[in-house]
């Protein structure tokens, strides 16, 4: 086709004690989707950040159209033609759509002609949206629509996508990548960040691959297998968790009919839950993000109230009981968000121990806590997870996403659980990590505990699932065995494409 | 007691006075939660507004020379508060409360000179025609021009939060600052501004009483006027337009219970007082059943990290 | 440029460091505020820091340290639980009052009777009114979600006008000729908080506040209920999910911090003070939200900053009567440590960094 759009050379940009990218080199041209591939923590995010403006570059250069680019804020690059689509929505729940796309345009118009304006390029590109709804109350898969609006309303040349696939299901990423696929025709280059390798061959032209800050290399990707991939942006291979044959006993928690308001204003009502796991069985419960997810595992671990029979643990109605008389029982959880919900982010390790093991563990003795017995069974959750900190003393923020997150299912697996219920167990996590997770669920199951896993990470669930189901604003999907099933039958389970319309290319 | 002292015109042209204050007041710290930022110090800023328009008026025998001293007074003062929380990155309560305790004391020092004394007087704008309408003349048209100035304020603030891109801008930081730090508003400038803002309202609000409302000096003068304006932005459900009411209503109380006081009835005095306190704590609880959301961000430390 | 660089764990040196770094700050920046006022700064700082503690006149000062010191430790210690789980009991000054009026109130019931158990129930009777006083604001923001702040703060203000109504009228002295002000329980043996050793300044309010000291540290660092209400304050979430019921913690911090007001402005009338009258608070519930700051919300730093607070108090009013030094330089100088306290903190949670050279080569 045609030049480069955008190249970037040398790009280098260090933090206290990490060098978040070193040196990073590569050009996108017009009219590609050009993926940038890596792990988590390989320097992906802040590379974006940079061309987008929001962090500014220790050294190196970055030209676009052939003349030096230095966005100096993002509302330089926005101006340049750069746009970016965000992982974590850069959006405000209390505002409409038209609010939230007028806030990331330089001069936008009155807000009656930019609702519009936004009908009509939510038309073009089928992604339909009403302009005066509130934010807030948007699905996962809307929310992005808002996004990619507020970007396409800019006649962007160069469009940055930050994971855009992990909020959609397979269908509404069919039709992303048809509106994205039309926007290229249309002679705009997207710049495609993932770590999803069937993703990246199925749409984009070039891959430049990143690992631990450095580029390790570039492939077309329609050319180079998935595994060939994985290698170099992993740099070794992984053993897949082994799962051995194992015959589930007795039904050791049993939900009913759960049914729960939704906590505050932008959450997501339960409705009428159903579902029973054995023991030594694990159960993957999939959907796209905000379906629900946070408020089922609140209903499971405590945080919220049920009716006492909705949820049963070994027969006996726990639906009433807190999340301290729920652990005595042997139900444990381990929540999505680990600085804050699992975790106090300026706590020490050993007192994170306490925050659920105090009980269970025998670390306190009428009231009074035991920091010695705690600091010994905080050292043997580091032992056995292999959390790599300083100290069992170090404050749990200090750690990286995947050391911490192996301590608090470590934390949760080593009380010997009867039932485990886990959000997100690797989100966030490099792959090695990762991987000594799910293999520690599938420990525990071999030794007959009922293992709950919600993800929204498709393959996680199928690798480790004995059974399967989908949540969707709310409602839970019919429970399938988890072998066998295709992509589509997933997909129609979490919901289809969610109304969405194809593009009208 | 006799209740037919009391002129229900005397008494709401002066229901307009006692509102004025807490009106201006609450409507800088409505713009200061706005952001998301909550300052805890209004009463801080208006005693140091009350003092320092109070002495300015004084020496230079200017009432509008000592209000705008006491928007800068109030607004230098919110200065500190904006360094402690915007810069170092303190906590935004016990900053709040560093402010009002430290604005008691340095008022306390300043106006040691100036109590006893009588400030210039203010004079009232006779709007002519309007002034001269029955009833609604005085109750409306013939009050000084600070009153009039803080129901311009209203439909100012309103009117800019509602349909600028300022105001827009100002709602997004308070919704949700790291969303607007992502799209590269400058979060801590605007909030800085809108502490400054907030200040230099409360200044005003303290000048009120201490220029006009009362008018002369004693040390804690605003009595916890500050406080039931921070009350007030609860009250409102952070809307301009129910500050308004919100002010009128205590201003309301206020009048009243001052005038009972004065028609002799048989409650001592004491207990009337209280009563501006116990009706703040009442409406507290009447607008809990009013579950409209405070800005997402209130309070929140922001720190643009990586 | 300067920027601020998140430590990746609170600095345990700067956790120590920074009050003293405050309190030097402070006596600068005070210093300089004195010497404004045309006094000697130099004069002024040694009279308000060192005259008390080793002038010639410190015997008679030194016992005053434990007088006022004991009720601002003993407030600053619960309004610090509270603090720590984000529970933000501002009313301090209206619960001390309430204490000393339920406490007084009996003693004058009792009057003129002289037995043992008077000053018993004079000490439940201060703890409970104090506890009271706080349970409004705690079960407001239970049942009807109020703000604590707020409502706990417009109660200073109502305690205040009734203050002014006892000592106006029910409690006022029958035999005080007119005056306002209610019976002098230091010449009512019963009731009187006498110093326990002559001289010494220690009297039962001192006791209370060293136990309340204790109490808190075990609290704190060895039992669970410490342990959630620091969770609760550092992640609520957190604090939710490991079982904690915030209903409960708010019941418990407000009404402690309630009683332990109470019960330090019930020694306070029945001792030092002597009696019910108009101007018998003076701002130690809001000078205790300095000191529990100051000692880092922490037991035995809320001892030593409750003593400094007290040495600001006794050594103000002396330069105030030997140099002139105005008492709202004093109220001032406390708001300014403050002040200065806070912004130091930073440096626990932050590195400051000169900022390199912006843009790109």
């Amino acid at each position: 086709m045609t030049g480069d759009l955008l190249s970037v050379s040398g790009l280098t940009k260090a933090y206290p004690g990490v060098v978040a990218n070193d040196a990073v080199s590569f050009a996108i041209r017009e009219g590609e989707v050009h993926a940038l591939l890596g792990e988590n923590g390989a320097g992906k995010s802040t590379l974006v950040k940079m061309i987008y403006g929001l962090v500014t570059p220790d050294s190196g250069t970055m030209t676009l159209h052939g003349a030096p680019y230095v966005p100096a804020e993002p509302r330089a690059a926005r101006a340049a033609g750069v746009a970016m689509v965000f992982q974590h929505f850069s959006l405000f729940d209390a505002m409409s759509v038209a609010e939230n796309v007028a806030l990331g345009m330089e001069e936008p118009p009155a807000l009656r002609d930019l609702a519009t304006r936004i009908r009509d390029v939510s038309e073009t590109y089928g992604l339909p949206l009403d302009p005066f709804r509130t934010v807030g109350d948007l699905s996962a898969g809307e929310r992005q629509r808002v996004e990619i609006i507020r970007c396409l309303l800019q006649d962007p040349k160069l469009l940055i996508m930050d994971e855009p696939t992990s909020v959609l299901t397979p269908q509404e990423v069919d039709i992303l990548f048809k509106t994205l696929r039309k926007l290229t025709a249309e002679g705009v280059a997207i710049l495609y960040i993932s770590h999803k390798l069937e993703e990246i061959r199925a749409l984009c032209d070039h891959a430049t691959i990143l690992r631990l800050g450095k580029t390790v290399g570039t492939c077309i990707p329609r050319e180079t297998s998935a595994r060939a991939m994985a290698e170099m942006m992993v740099g070794s291979a992984f053993a897949a968790p082994e799962r051995t044959g194992r015959t589930p006993g007795p039904v050791a928690i049993e939900v009913a009919g759960l049914c729960m308001a939704s906590p505050g204003q932008f959450g997501t009502a339960l409705k009428d839950i159903s579902f029973a796991v054995q023991e030594g069985e694990v159960l993957g419960i999939g959907g796209v993000a905000g379906n629900g997810q946070d408020e089922l595992l609140a209903a499971l671990s405590g945080e919220a109230l049920a009716e006492a029979g909705a949820i049963r643990l070994k027969g006996a109605g726990i639906g009433r009981l807190g999340p301290a008389e729920r652990r005595a029982r042997g139900l444990l959880t381990a929540p999505e968000e680990r600085l804050g919900h699992a975790a106090a982010p300026d706590m020490s390790l050993i007192e994170n121990t306490v925050l659920t093991a105090a009980a269970r563990e025998k670390l306190m003795h009428n009231g009074f806590l035991r920091w010695g017995a705690a600091e010994a069974f905080t050292r043997k959750i580091i032992t056995a997870f292999d959390v790599r900190t300083p100290g069992p003393r170090t404050a749990a923020r200090a750690l990286s996403g995947g050391n911490l997150q192996k301590f608090v299912i470590g934390r949760e697996v080593l009380q010997r659980p009867e039932v485990l219920v886990v959000n997100q167990p690797t989100w966030g996590v490099d792959a090695a990590a990762a991987a000594a997770i799910r293999q520690a669920l599938l420990d525990l199951a071999a030794n007959g505990a009922a293992v709950i896993c919600i993800s929204q990470d498709l393959d996680e669930l199928m690798e480790i699932s004995d059974r399967f189901c989908a949540l969707n604003e709310g409602r839970l999907s019919a429970i399938r065995v988890a072998q066998g099933l295709s992509v589509e039958e997933i997909g129609l389970m979490m919901g289809g494409a969610h109304g969405m319309e194809v593009a009208h290319v | 007691m006799d209740f037919g002292s009391i002129n229900p015109v005397l008494l709401l042209a002066s229901l307009m006075v006692a509102a004025t204050p807490i009106l201006l007041a609450a409507l800088g710290e409505l713009v200061v939660e706005r952001t998301g930022v909550l300052n805890l110090g209004v009463e801080g800023m208006m005693i140091i507004g009350a003092i320092c328009g109070f002495a300015v008026a004084v020496n230079t025998g200017s009432p509008v020379l000592g209000f705008v001293a006491a928007a800068g007074g109030g607004a230098l003062l919110s200065l500190l508060f904006a360094l402690l929380t915007q810069f170092a990155l303190a906590n935004q309560v016990a900053s709040g409360l560093a402010l009002t305790l430290f604005g008691l004391g340095l008022s306390a020092l300043l106006g040691q000179g100036y109590v006893g004394i009588k400030p210039p007087p203010v004079d009232k704008l006779d709007i002519p025609l309007l002034s001269d309408i029955p009833f609604l003349g005085p109750v409306l048209f013939s009050h000084d021009l600070m009153v009039y100035f803080g129901l311009g304020l209203v439909a100012a603030v309103w009117a800019v939060l509602k349909y600028t891109r300022a105001g827009l801008v100002l709602r997004a930081v308070g919704e949700n600052h790291d969303a607007a730090h992502a799209l590269g508003y400058k979060v801590v400038r605007i909030r800085v501004l809108a502490i400054l803002f907030g200040g230099a309202c409360a200044g005003l609000g303290g000048a009120y009483i201490s220029l006009i409302r009362v008018p002369q000096w004693t040390e804690g003068m605003t009595a916890g006027a500050g406080w039931i304006a921070l009350a007030l932005v609860v009250f409102a459900s952070w809307k301009a337009g129910r500050v308004l009411l919100g002010a009128w209503i205590f201003g309301g109380v206020t009048v009243l219970q001052l005038n009972l006081q004065a028609a002799g009835i048989a409650i001592p005095v004491e207990y009337l007082s209280m009563s501006p306190y116990l009706i703040t704590i009442l409406v507290l609880i009447i607008m809990s059943a009013d579950r409209s959301r405070a800005p997402a961000s209130l309070g929140r430390i922001f720190h643009a990290s990586q | 440029m300067l920027k601020l660089e998140k430590r990746p764990q609170p600095s345990q040196v700067w956790t120590y460091l920074t009050p003293l770094l405050a309190v030097m700050i402070t006596m600068i920046a005070g210093g300089a505020l004195f010497a404004a006022l045309g006094k000697d700064p130099v004069a002024a700082i040694t009279t308000i820091f060192w005259e008390p503690l080793f002038g010639e006149f410190a015997f008679y000062y030194r016992p005053q340290l434990l007088i006022k010191g004991a009720p601002l430790v003993l407030i600053a210690i619960g309004l610090s639980l509270g603090f720590r789980a984000g529970i933000w009991n501002i009313g301090a000054e209206g619960q001390y009052i309430i204490g000393a009026l339920a406490g007084a109130g009996v003693g004058l019931a009792f009057y003129p009777t002289e037995s043992w158990v008077i000053f018993p129930l004079m000490v439940l009777a201060g703890a409970l009114g104090g506890w009271i006083w706080a349970m409004i604001p705690a079960i407001l923001k239970l049942r009807f979600g109020t703000n604590e702040i707020l409502v706990s703060l417009m109660l200073v203000y109502v305690a205040e006008k009734l203050l002014a109504a006892m000592a106006l009228g029910l409690m006022k002295n029958p035999e005080g000729m007119g005056f306002p002000g209610s019976r002098n329980l230091r010449q009512y043996e019963s009731a009187h908080n006498a110093e326990l050793i002559t001289g010494s300044g220690m009297h039962w309010g001192v006791v209370a506040a060293m136990i309340a000291v204790i109490f808190a540290y075990v609290l704190l660092n060895r039992h669970i209920l410490g342990y959630h209400i620091r969770l609760t304050g550092q992640a609520p979430r957190a604090a939710r999910f490991a079982g904690v019921n915030p209903a409960r913690l708010v019941l418990f911090c407000l009404g402690t911090s309630g009683a332990l007001a109470g019960l330090a402005g019930m020694f306070e009338v029945a001792g030092p003070a002597g009696q019910v009258s108009i101007d018998f608070n003076v701002g130690y519930g809001f000078t205790a939200i300095i000191v529990a700051f100051l000692g880092r919300l922490h037991p035995v730093g809320i001892l030593l900053a409750g003593l400094l607070m007290a040495l600001t108090y006794i050594g103000g009013e002396l330069a105030q009567s030997n140099l002139g030094l105005p008492a709202a330089a004093i109220q001032l100088f406390q708001g300014m440590l403050l002040f200065f306290l806070l912004a130091v903190d930073v440096l626990t949670n932050y590195r400051i960094r000169p900022r390199r050279a912006e843009g790109v080569a």
